[in-house]
């Protein structure tokens, strides 16, 4: 069975309401500005059959697309953030988690699952970037922690698939101190032996970038998003100068040693069966 | 001492020091009245000093933190410690002066040292990059870390920047992956980690050399997640709410002792670290030694357990 098969089979998982698929029948491609046929684009991943041009896609998208026909549970879906700065800029951040609650489902920025890829039991995050811009807070990082510490308990692979702006900053040094957290645990996977795998998407920045996302023992990225420490305008703000063309690209850090490999969205699931295969000395189901 | 430059809300005191210097200077000793006049307007200045001291806000205190009088890194290594044999580079690519490590004894004691440093004049600011690190700079740190866990020296890291360094090169080669990699080494050094941020701490460049077993401020520093000019050009659209952001970013030694994200508020002398460096520095060794003392007699697991349980609890949350 195939990515197309499951997704044909879940459909449910893609025809969601908060899914972030673009609404009406038709799109057009960001990549090359062909008016695409949605349905055919969502048969492919959420890619564009012509110019392999990736859209951002919803957690429920993403999960149905990388575990074995509907062999998913969520995880740790109780935890909610608390506002413990009483933070309030323009708005107040409780109205902010209120209205991304309302916008993006009520698990804030980050969804846990066990799911099994090619019957490999996987515990798996994966970033909500609909949801306050995937930025990491006090919940994101206890998230994580509680993911890799089923991965540590049940010891399996972990992975990671990141979508964020960085730190949230309603939350201040608390959403600082999440990235000291996760990768604190993250270096108690590689003392269990454990892969921990991430895969980047577009964005991942600042703090989650600086933290959790760059720990994997492998480290790959989909194409064309971006990536990297400072934001592009902050950078272009500091330094003056025109930004390279490419520059935090995916295919840029690849050329600068930064990831192991760029792949495809529809090459993912396989990659990573591959990958777990080969780290955990099993053989590989085909 | 007297400092050079006063910020906008120190504007009294100095007016008030500027009198006293031209009375001083008017009539020498001899002159009783002036005398008295000098000493009246002294108390003043102290009275002064101690009312705008005990109020200063979040902001003023970004202010403080950022003073270009403070004392840096090199000073409380010239105050503090004997021996400093400073150690350079990253042994793949540069030596980043924006973070400077080394060797040298404390009370006696071996240990290693790792700060960023600002730069005081104009061509030290940019041999330091104004104390911004790029990767080589975290690498250097984690090279000195790795060190001092061979040798079992304690480590002891003094945070001062504005930030990781946003540049096209610091992307290039990697500024994320330096940060995540210092932050993950840092929670499993065998040996003691005191992390002391002596003026501006600034966000995930700041926790680079962070993380540790015991987190100290002192009184006047900040320590955020992202600068309140940034913080206000993003969610108020206009740097000018800086004031407004510093508020409630929660950024002061106090706010963040109330969060139990830090371990300790060091105390400065009235008026500053940057009035008084020496007597800063003579309570900051104090409180070093104190905190050190009671680092070294824990057995390394219990040391690493404690470590990395504290790490384990941190965030507040409702489940």
């Amino acid at each position: 069975m195939n990515w197309i098969t499951r997704l044909i089979e879940h459909p449910q998982a893609i025809l969601r309401k908060d899914s972030a698929t673009p609404e009406g029948l038709w799109v057009k491609c960001k990549g090359c500005s062909e008016t695409l046929y949605k349905k055919e684009i969502m048969r492919s991943a959420m890619v564009c059959p012509r110019c392999a041009h990736h859209f951002r896609i919803s957690v429920e998208e993403r999960v149905a697309l990388l575990c074995d026909s509907g062999e998913y549970q969520a995880h740790d879906q109780g935890l909610q953030s608390k506002d413990p700065l009483g933070f309030k800029d323009k708005k107040k951040y409780r109205d902010r988690l209120k209205e991304a609650t309302k916008k993006a489902g009520n698990q804030d920025a980050l969804c846990s699952y066990m799911g099994k890829i090619k019957g490999q039991e996987v515990s798996i995050s994966i970033f909500n970037f609909a949801f306050m811009g995937g930025s990491m807070g006090s919940v994101v990082g206890e998230k994580i922690a509680r993911g890799m510490e089923r991965a540590l308990e049940k010891k399996c692979p972990y992975l990671l698939v990141t979508a964020s702006g960085g730190a949230r900053m309603q939350e201040g040094v608390l959403s600082l101190m999440q990235m000291a957290k996760t990768s604190a645990i993250a270096a108690k996977l590689q003392e269990a032996k454990l892969p921990f795998v991430c895969v980047l998407t577009d964005p991942t920045m600042g703090g989650v970038s600086a933290s959790v996302a760059w720990l994997g023992d492998i480290i790959i990225a989909e194409p064309e998003a971006l990536i990297g420490f400072a934001g592009p305008r902050v950078i272009e703000e500091t330094v003056r100068e025109k930004l390279p063309e490419g520059f935090q690209r995916s295919e840029f850090l690849l050329e600068k040693g930064l990831i192991d490999d760029v792949v495809d969205r529809r090459e993912v699931r396989d990659y990573l069966a591959l990958i777990f295969s080969q780290l955990t000395q099993r053989p590989y189901a085909h | 001492m007297i400092p050079h430059s006063y910020l906008e809300f120190e504007r009294p005191i100095a007016e008030l020091t500027v009198k006293i210097e031209e009375l001083s200077s008017m009539g020498r000793a001899a002159d009783v009245n002036i005398a008295e006049e000098v000493q009246k307007l002294s108390q003043k200045r102290d009275k002064l000093l101690h009312q705008i001291y005990e109020k200063v806000s979040p902001w003023q205190i970004c202010q403080l933190s950022r003073h270009p009088e403070r004392p840096y890194f090199f000073d409380y290594v010239e105050h503090l410690f004997d021996d400093f044999q400073e150690l350079h580079g990253d042994r793949a690519f540069a030596d980043d002066q924006a973070i400077v490590g080394g060797l040298a004894r404390f009370h006696g004691r071996s240990v290693m040292l790792v700060g960023q440093q600002k730069g005081r004049d104009t061509k030290e600011k940019l041999k330091r990059n104004f104390g911004m690190a790029r990767p080589e700079g975290y690498r250097k740190a984690l090279r000195l870390f790795k060190l001092a866990e061979r040798f079992d020296i304690p480590v002891l890291t003094f945070i001062d920047t504005a930030g990781a360094w946003p540049g096209i090169d610091a992307e290039e080669r990697g500024q994320s992956e330096a940060i995540a990699t210092n932050l993950l080494e840092l929670s499993r050094l065998r040996v003691p980690i005191i992390c002391t941020v002596i003026g501006e701490g600034g966000s995930g460049g700041a926790l680079a050399i962070g993380v540790g077993d015991r987190l100290l401020m002192q009184q006047y520093t900040s320590y955020s997640v992202i600068s309140p000019e940034g913080c206000a050009a993003i969610l108020w659209r206009d740097r000018a709410f800086a004031e407004q952001a510093a508020q409630t970013l929660k950024l002061t030694a106090k706010d963040l002792l109330e969060l139990k994200l830090i371990d300790e508020i060091i105390p400065e002398p009235l008026g500053g670290a940057h009035r008084y460096p020496k007597e800063a520095a003579a309570i900051l060794d104090k409180r070093l030694q104190d905190n050190l003392n009671h680092l070294m007699i824990l057995p390394e697991d219990k040391l690493l357990e404690q470590r990395q349980q504290n790490l384990r609890q941190l965030g507040i949350f409702q489940s």
